[in-house]
């Protein structure tokens, strides 16, 4: 069990309570933390020939967006400049978009073939797609 | 299912469907205000932004290209459309709207009508 700092502050009891929820629900969460609603927000998903992977990373510069693969472990990280007013006197009445450095891991099959990645960034959603190896893609075998 | 299937039953449940809440940044200064909003995935074609009375809608679909055969195993964008409504006070000029998306990012800007930007009041004092 763990105590908030300010216990009368509303939205950090809130983030508490998401944790705990988090908790008793994954029985065995990540060690890199829970990941859900960080930055970009991930869509995995799996055909037979392929891994692809979906990130919601909008208003990068594609050149500066690092990806790598390494044992069936992706990596995507860089950073995101804050958008800030143009004049001093601006006010800010909301400011709910990332800004920072971003690094996000994820595992995925170890049939991945990492000579075969194809990524693509497109209306700031970055597309990966991986092959898999050869020897993993099921095959019908005949019988005579 | 063909295509014409998946799209017709999403129109169908479009109204029901809550939509995603792009994060947004929303500065204001003297000549109107300036709103950066997260829309990753939606193209030009796909972005509604309009003024209703007092209210504005920024509304997008996703259109990603998917393999077929795909199966999910991850989800952390669970819908296919974004979804956000402000309240506009009446000094904004609407008529005069601007906005550009790219990248994934919408930016509008909304200037203020010419009689409500700020007069400096000067204060007397005896």
């Amino acid at each position: 069990m763990e105590y908030s700092l300010f216990p009368r502050d509303l939205f950090s009891e809130l983030e508490r309570l998401q944790r705990q929820i988090q908790q008793a629900v994954e029985l065995s969460p990540s060690i890199r933390g829970f990941n859900r609603g960080g930055f970009p927000a991930l869509n995995v998903a799996s055909t037979p020939e392929s891994a692809e992977v979906y990130a919601f990373a909008p208003g990068l510069d594609p050149g500066k967006i690092e990806v790598q693969l390494e044992r069936g472990v992706l990596s995507i990280s860089g950073e995101r400049k804050p958008e800030l007013p143009a004049d001093e006197g601006s006010s800010v009445h909301l400011n709910e978009r990332f800004a920072g450095r971003f690094h996000r891991v994820i595992s995925l099959a170890d049939d991945l073939d990492p000579n075969e990645v194809r990524a693509t960034y497109r209306e700031g959603v970055l597309h990966i797609s991986i092959k898999r190896r050869e020897s993993a893609i099921p095959r019908r075998i005949n019988i005579t | 299912m063909s295509e014409q299937d998946v799209t017709r039953r999403e129109e169908e449940t479009a109204s029901e469907q809550p939509g995603l809440l792009p994060p947004v940044d929303v500065f204001e200064d003297a000549a109107g205000i300036t709103v950066y909003a997260d829309v990753p995935g939606v193209t030009r074609e796909n972005l509604e932004v309009h003024v209703e009375g007092d209210n504005l809608f920024l509304e997008g679909k996703i259109a990603v290209e998917m393999p077929k055969e795909l199966e999910a195993t991850h989800v952390e964008v669970p819908r296919s459309r974004y979804r956000r409504v402000f309240a506009l006070s009446r000094e904004f000029d609407t008529g005069k709207l601007t906005a550009d998306l790219k990248n994934g990012v919408l930016r509008l800007r909304i200037p203020k009508a010419e009689h409500a930007k700020p007069k400096r009041i000067q204060v007397s004092a005896e």
